[in-house]
């Protein structure tokens, strides 16, 4: 480590982690090439597209535009943290069973950002819905199917 | 059938859903280093130095390879003949091209150093259009030593082709329509970026690329480095969505090359930006002259082509050619005369992308129908069933002919969106036919291993970039060897465990590789007869294999762990299976074969458009796909939705700005727009027509490309309703159709 190595304490799916970071590090980097959770994904590396979304003390962010300087002591989850025992949670399961995942890329963020939509809006309508998905983007399903496995997430009782 | 049909879950889906899916970017090999390429801010220029001493001073920097100290001549490779070179070789063709590459211990220190390398150069006027590339006095995009036996070498054209049949000037149209369209430059935009590891460290080169086509990468990397293909591995791991963009090689060499220099893995991961910059769409200029009776039928098409390639050839030819050829569109023309032309141009190399080259010919036939329907006063439905050939009619003289009822298609359309009901003020309805060629040959091989415990296990060239392959090949098997569906495994995307596949592409792998898995489990039935024979002493005629399950002669029936048991006894054993599909080139044909379906499409839009700002709000968007038979019905409506939707950004919003310096100015997700979820249309489907005449499995053809294919023509028939503008160049911006309002109304 160099000189401007920093220590960081985060907890991450429910682990606490003690970290050295460099300061330029992102959370999404912090997160892939230090703590080995490759699910969140870069893809645009600004903050556009979502596919790097984890929730970070509630809420949802790109984790690509946050410096993991910023979260010491924060609380991450990632979408290795929504499944229990190899169990999917309704969320996982309801990507799956609407039709909503092709090449994959794209899901992880996808349903965290639906995640934490149903966490703060446990019955949305396909308009709130399509305001909390918009920065997410998908380039195989055409997002019909996402808007529905949200639905069915819904409908199944999911609480996030 | 049991499995075929049915809308069984993704293979691969619960790996997707977790997190646990490993794409080329989420492999960490040991001493793996990283690497990134270095480019200057415009198109076309000449280097004059290159100066690394900056750079090298970045802790971490192992080793930086420019132009100036590879390997001289400067390798170069592609798919249609070898002139992509590993870095700009004295000049830089495109923007973007890489100049350098830096390899460092951390990707952070190569793009700090990256940064610090200053290139010098003379900058050159770059030609970005068809018309600059055709004017007399242009430089010569590529040096005729490049394709030295071509006769076009010493132009900018980079091939040509004349197509047609019938005897255009004998033809006598009561009206003929002239119009010029064209089709925008675009980037696939793969969500997952363009991400390479190599170690070429040791006597075999190691590959991981997010390719669709391992066994051409193979292939163009062996030749490159001048190894015996035993001696390239290519690990292609499901790629994050290629839709063409990953069919040809693009940083596979250079990575290669800098293992080889640095003897360790080394890593090369694109930005956003950068990917657009490796590979586009080809855009098209499109001139069509048709000759209809007063009655609406088609007598004539005159058609010239233009598409335009970027600096290196990459499949673009292919891609023009393919195109170009059913410019005509799917219809009954007597008399058709075709120019098909591609240039070369100073701009990123197009490559194959989704639709090939046709959507780019389908907004040109498409808008050409519905201006014929206007001026001779008939109706757009009307125009098109009267041209449509019936089943088994030719439309292409010597070709392969109509292979589906394609009447259905279209009345389905036309019905499911109310082709006649009325409409709102500012909304207007349009309806639009597509067609493209499958695979035009082809060879697919395919090994099924049946277990002893009566599991199976797949192995496929076939990549599953998000198509679902996976899923639809493990109902294949599933149907024939009654296998259930969660005991078989599937292996893919890997040169050292699968057999050879020529390539993932064209909407081949159901039919090409079905088929070859198919005649693979044909294979393990003839050999679990004979297997009975030699255990039960049966007569191999009085054995029959059925859904799993082994009939003896006299009533009785055996398992396959039971008669592998009683067979192979405590030693154990496998029963292999291998299937092939061969499809070879046919001399003389121009496209080199005949295809092996056609993908048959029909989409109808309906929209409202904002008069005070131009703005296209798609209601409705119903696409009808003739798909011979649908292997799973939720994968095909998956497919259609999402070529659908990708097509609406075509249309709509996505096209490359260049600046007179030939730079992209529209460059990553901030300012190249594709369509989020709020950009959908408000109601979307996709049924799809099942008359079982293909010649894949259960009698399906390909499909996952015609989603795309007439998404445009469909959308601006319909603004043209609603407005009374027709806009022929894509994107129909808010701007465009805001101006083109406020010029109809003074």
């Amino acid at each position: 480590m160099s000189t401007t190595a920093i220590t960081l304490h985060l907890t991450v799916n429910g682990i606490a982690h003690t970290v050295e970071i460099e300061p330029h590090e992102t959370l999404l980097e912090l997160l892939r090439d230090r703590l080995g959770l490759t699910g969140p994904k870069k893809c645009c590396g600004e903050g556009e597209c979502g596919a790097c979304t984890v929730i970070l003390n509630g809420k949802s962010v790109n984790s690509c535009i946050i410096l993991a300087a910023e979260t010491e002591g924060a609380q991450v989850t990632t979408i290795e943290g929504l499944s229990h025992d190899g169990q999917l949670a309704i969320i996982q399961e309801a990507f799956l069973d609407a039709g909503a995942v092709q090449c994959g890329f794209c899901t992880p963020g996808m349903i965290m950002e639906a995640h934490y939509l149903l966490s703060i809006h446990p019955s949305p309508s396909d308009e709130e819905i399509q305001t909390a998905m918009e920065g997410n983007l998908c380039r195989c399903t055409g997002y019909k199917a996402i808007r529905e496995a949200i639905n069915i997430a819904v409908k199944r009782g999911y609480q996030a | 059938m049991k499995s075929i049909g049915n809308s069984v879950p993704r293979s691969g889906g619960r790996e997707r859903v977790s997190g646990k899916q490993r794409y080329v970017g989420d492999i960490k090999l040991a001493q793996m280093v990283h690497a990134k390429p270095v480019s200057i801010n415009c198109a076309h220029a000449r280097i004059t130095g290159i100066d690394t001493s900056e750079a090298e001073k970045v802790s971490g920097v192992l080793a930086i390879i420019t132009s100036e100290n590879i390997t001289q001549p400067i390798k170069r490779y592609g798919p249609t003949y070898a002139d992509r070179p590993l870095l700009a070789d004295n000049m830089v063709q495109y923007h973007g091209e890489p100049v350098a590459l830096v390899v460092a211990e951390t990707s952070h220190a190569a793009a700090v150093a990256a940064s610090r390398v200053a290139i010098s150069y003379e900058e050159l006027k770059p030609i970005l259009t068809v018309e600059e590339a055709l004017d007399p006095h242009a430089e010569l995009v590529q040096s005729p030593q490049l394709r030295k036996n071509h006769p076009l070498r010493n132009t900018n054209i980079l091939d040509h082709w004349d197509f047609g049949w019938g005897d255009i000037t004998q033809a006598q149209p009561d009206i003929t329509i002239t119009n010029t369209y064209r089709f925008n430059q675009l980037a696939h935009f793969a969500i997952e970026p363009y991400t390479y590891i190599a170690d070429a460290s040791a006597d075999v080169i190691t590959v991981y690329s997010p390719t669709q086509n391992p066994f051409r990468l193979q292939k163009s990397i062996a030749d490159t480095f001048e190894l015996p293909l035993s001696h390239v591995v290519i690990h292609a791991p499901d790629p994050g969505g290629a839709f063409g963009g990953k069919q040809h090689p693009k940083f596979e060499h250079i990575c290669a090359y800098a293992s080889q220099v640095v003897q360790r893995p080394v890593r090369i991961e694109l930005t956003l930006e950068e990917s657009f910059q490796a590979a586009r769409r080809s855009a098209a200029t499109i001139t069509m002259t048709s000759g209809f009776t007063h009655d609406g039928i088609l007598v004539s098409q005159d058609i010239e082509t233009w598409y335009l390639a970027g600096a290196y050839a990459d499949i673009a030819p292919r891609v023009a050619s393919k195109g170009s050829y059913l410019a005509a569109g799917p219809y009954v023309v007597p008399h058709v005369r075709t120019s098909a032309n591609v240039v070369l141009s100073h701009t990123v190399p197009s490559t194959a992308y989704r639709g090939f080259g046709n959507p780019q010919v389908a907004w040109a036939y498409e808008s050409q129908m519905d201006a014929a329907a206007k001026a001779l006063g008939l109706d757009a439905v009307e125009i098109r069933m009267k041209n449509l050939p019936k089943r088994g009619q030719e439309f292409i003289a010597n070709d392969k002919p109509a292979d589906g009822i394609w009447s259905q298609t279209l009345q389905k359309a036309a019905d499911e969106i109310g082709w006649n009901k009325p409409l709102l003020p500012d909304h207007g309805r349009g309806i639009a036919l597509g067609i493209k060629m499958g695979a035009t040959s082809g060879a697919s091989y395919a090994i099924v291993r049946l277990h002893m415990d009566g599991s199976a296990t797949v192995f496929s060239g076939t990549s599953d970039m998000g198509q679902g392959a996976r899923t639809i090949f493990t109902q294949v098997v599933s149907e024939e060897l009654g296998v259930p569906f969660e005991n078989i495994d599937m292996v893919m995307g890997d040169t050292e465990k699968v057999p050879y596949d020529l390539q993932t592409s064209a909407s081949r792998s159901t039919v090409f590789m079905g088929t070859a898995i198919q005649r693979a489990c044909d294979d393990i039935r003839a050999q679990l007869k004979k297997l009975a024979s030699e255990a039960y002493k049966i007569e191999e005629q009085q054995i029959s294999v059925e859904s799993g399950t082994v009939h003896l002669s006299d009533g009785i029936c055996k398992t396959y762990t039971e008669l592998l048991k009683d067979r192979f006894g405590k030693l154990g054993g496998e029963v292999i299976g291998v299937g092939q599909m061969r499809s070879e080139l046919v001399a003389g044909h121009p496209l080199g074969g005949q295809p092996a379906f056609y993908e048959f499409v029909c989409c109808a839009a309906e929209v409202a458009v904002d008069r005070n700002t131009g703005e296209i709000a798609v209601d409705k968007l119903y696409i009808i796909s003739d798909v011979g038979k649908a292997l799973n019905s939720q994968h095909v409506t998956m497919q259609d939705e999402g070529a659908a939707v990708m097509a609406v950004g075509h249309t709509l919003m996505e096209h490359y700005i260049y600046d007179e310096h030939g730079r992209i100015r529209n460059l990553g997700a901030l300012d190249y727009r594709i369509p989020t979820i709020k950009d959908i249309p408000r109601d979307l489907r996709s049924y799809h027509i099942e008359n079982h005449d293909g010649p894949g499995p259960y009698g399906a053809k390909g499909m996952s490309e015609g989603g795309t294919l007439s998404v445009s023509p469909a959308i601006a028939s319909a603004v043209e309703q609603a407005t009374g503008v027709r806009i022929r160049d894509l994107p129909l911006t808010p701007e465009k159709v805001w101006k083109a309002l406020q010029e109809i109304e003074q």
